[in-house]
C-alpha cells in the first residue's frame, strides 16, 4: 500500500484544521468504531453576485491517513465557493486531486464530502428555522 | 538519525554472524543435500548439524526436528497434518492465534472438522477451564500459541501440555514469537508439536521447522521426493538452514532489550496521558510494547513516525485489508475505538536507549499533533464500547 506525495503532505501538513466558535453550520459523520470520525464547520457569506459561499470551512477527524488528507484536500477545495458548486464535489474529485488513493481506503475514508454535504444541510436547516 | 527500527516481531535483520555462515552455501557448497556425492553430503552434513542444535535448543531428540519453509508452513502441517491423519474429529485452539493456524482451522471446518476457539482474558490469556470443559472423546488436537505476535503475552503451555497429556489430546503450539525468548523444553512441557522460526530470531526469511514428537504421526501437505522423512518433499534450504542454526547460537541479549521495553513502558505511561497498554504486564515477551493512544487512530501514528524514520505496526483496522481491527485485541476486550488507536513498539538486540528516547519525544509530538486533530471526546468512548 502506497500513499502519493501529495497524500502524505496533506497528512503531514493539514490546511483549515480545527474548530469555528461562530459557525453557521456543523457536520459530523462516522463513527470511532469504524474508525473514522469527521468534523466539518462552515461560516457562510455571500459574494458580489449575491450567491451563497463557503466563506470558511475547519475541519477535525479522527481516522488513517487517508481519511485526514482527504478532509484537508476538500476543505481546500470548496474554500470560497458557492454552496451549489460545492455540492456538485465528489468523493473521486477529492481522489483526484490527492493523485489517487488505495482502493480499500476510497469506500471507508473518504468520509469528507459526507460531513460537508451534512454541514451543509445543518445550515439550510438552520435558514429555515430563522 | 538514522532510520529506527521497531518492528522486530515481523521481521529481523540478519545477524553479521548468521550471514557469514550462510555464505559458503550459496557459491561454495552448493550441492543439494539429497545428493550423495561430495556436494550433497556437504550440505547434508551442514543440515543435519543444524538439526541437532536446534533440536538441543527445545530439548527434543534430532529426528524430531522436520525442516519447512517458515512458521506459516509449520504451523498448516501441524493442524492439517494431523487432521488428515486422523480424518475427523474436534480441534481446540484459541481466538488470538496467528491467521496461519485460525484460517487453517476455519477451513477445515469446511471439511467436516468441529472446531472450539478458547476465549482470553483481559490480559490475553487463554481459557484453561474453558479449555479443560472444552476436550471430549472427539478431540484430536489443541493448538495453543506459546507467545502472542501482537501483544507478546505468553500462554500457560506447561499447564496447557500437562492438561492434554492427562486427556491424551495431542498439543501443538506456535512458538514463532518465543524460541530463543523463553525457555521452551518438549519434554517437561509435554508438548507433541512445536512451530519455530528463523526470520524473528535474527535469521533468514523461509526457513522454519516443526517438532514432532517421535510416535506422532502426521500426512504431509507436500508430496515429491521424500524428503524430511516424507514429511515434507522438496529440495532443502541448506543455506536457510544454516542461517537459522547460527541464528539460534548468537547472543541474543534478552535482558538488554527487557530493560530498554521496560524504560519504554514506563516513559509513555509517564508522559503520554490517556494511554493503555494491552496485554499482561508481566507475562509478556522481553521485547514487546503494545500501547493504546485514545483519540487517534493507529495507522496515522504509524505514517507520522514512518515520515520521522521510525518504522512500527498497528492492529488498527487500516492497516489491514479486512478493515477490521485487530482481532487479538478484540478477544481481549479492548474497546474497538481503543484497538483503532493501537501501536506495536517489538525490541531487537541492537536498539539502542538513545533509539527509544528519540522515538518517545518524536511519539509525543505526534499524538499531541493527531489529537489536536481529533474531534474525539471521552463521551465517544462512553457510547461504543
Amino acid at each position: 500500500m502506497q500513499y502519493t506525495d501529495k497524500v502524505m503532505k496533506e497528512f503531514t501538513k493539514p490546511k483549515n484544521q480545527g474548530e469555528m466558535e461562530d459557525y453557521d453550520g456543523l457536520g459530523r459523520v462516522g463513527s470511532a468504531v469504524c474508525g473514522d470520525v469527521m468534523e466539518i464547520y462552515i461560516k457562510i457569506s455571500k459574494n458580489k453576485e449575491g450567491k451563497e459561499i463557503i466563506k470558511d470551512i475547519k475541519f477535525k477527524t479522527f481516522g488513517c491517513t487517508s481519511a485526514i488528507a482527504s478532509s484537508s484536500m476538500l476543505t481546500q477545495m470548496v474554500k470560497g465557493k458557492t454552496i451549489e458548486e460545492a455540492e456538485k464535489i465528489t468523493k473521486q474529485n477529492v481522489v483526484d486531486e490527492l493523485g489517487g488513493l488505495p482502493p480499500i481506503k476510497i469506500h471507508c475514508s473518504v468520509l469528507a464530502t459526507d460531513a460537508l454535504k451534512s454541514a451543509i444541510d445543518d445550515y439550510k436547516k438552520k435558514k429555515k428555522l430563522n | 538519525m538514522k532510520r529506527i527500527y521497531l518492528d522486530h516481531s515481523a521481521a529481523t535483520p540478519v545477524d553479521k554472524e548468521v550471514l557469514k555462515a550462510m555464505n559458503p552455501y550459496f557459491k561454495k557448497d552448493y550441492g543439494n543435500a539429497s545428493s550423495i556425492h561430495y556436494f550433497g553430503r556437504t550440505a547434508g552434513t551442514a543440515v543435519e548439524q543444524a538439526r541437532k542444535i536446534i533440536a538441543g535448543k527445545l530439548n527434543a531428540e534430532t529426528d524430531e526436528i522436520i525442516f519447512t519453509s517458515g512458521g506459516t508452513e509449520s504451523n498448516n502441517l501441524a493442524v492439517k497434518g494431523i487432521a488428515f491423519e486422523k480424518k475427523k474429529g474436534h480441534i481446540i485452539t484459541s481466538k488470538i492465534e496467528h491467521d496461519c493456524v485460525l484460517n487453517a482451522c476455519k477451513w477445515l471446518e469446511t471439511q467436516g472438522f468441529e472446531v472450539t476457539y478458547l476465549d482470553v482474558d483481559k490480559e490475553g490469556i487463554v481459557n484453561i477451564e474453558q479449555l479443560k470443559k472444552s476436550i471430549k472423546n472427539s478431540t484430536i488436537l489443541v493448538s495453543i500459541m506459546h507467545a502472542n505476535n501482537e501483544t507478546g503475552v505468553i500462554q500457560p503451555i506447561e499447564e496447557i501440555g500437562k492438561i492434554c497429556r492427562e486427556r491424551e489430546v495431542l498439543f501443538h503450539t506456535d512458538a514463532c514469537q518465543s524460541f530463543t525468548k523463553e525457555n521452551i523444553d518438549v519434554k517437561k512441557m509435554n508438548l507433541d508439536l512445536v512451530t519455530i522460526n528463523s526470520h524473528k530470531i535474527y535469521g533468514p526469511k523461509g526457513a522454519g521447522a516443526l517438532f514432532i514428537r517421535r510416535g506422532v504421526t502426521l500426512t504431509p501437505l507436500l508430496h515429491g521426493g521424500g524428503q524430511e522423512k516424507k514429511l515434507r518433499s522438496g529440495t532443502i534450504n541448506v543455506s536457510g538452514i544454516v542461517g537459522f542454526r547460527k541464528a539460534v547460537e548468537i547472543n541474543h541479549k534478552l535482558d538488554y532489550i527487557k530493560k530498554l521495553r521496560d524504560y519504554l513502558i514506563n516513559r509513555i505511561e509517564k508522559e503520554i496521558p490517556n494511554v493503555r497498554l494491552n496485554g499482561h504486564r508481566t507475562k509478556r515477551l522481553c521485547n514487546n510494547v503494545n500501547f493504546s493512544f485514545k483519540f487517534v487512530e493507529g495507522e496515522s501514528i504509524l505514517m507520522m513516525l514512518d515520515k520521522e524514520k521510525i518504522s512500527v505496526s498497528t492492529g488498527s483496522a487500516c492497516s489491514s485489508d479486512s478493515l477490521e481491527p485487530s482481532h487479538v485485541l478484540v478477544s481481549m476486550g479492548v474497546p474497538i475505538a481503543l484497538a483503532h488507536g493501537s501501536i506495536r513498539f517489538s525490541l531487537g538486540k541492537d536498539n539502542t536507549k538513545e533509539e527509544i528516547d528519540y522515538t518517545i519525544d518524536k511519539l509525543k509530538i505526534i499524538i499531541k499533533k493527531l489529537r489536536d486533530l481529533s474531534p474525539l471526546k471521552e463521551e465517544d468512548y462512553a457510547v461504543h464500547r
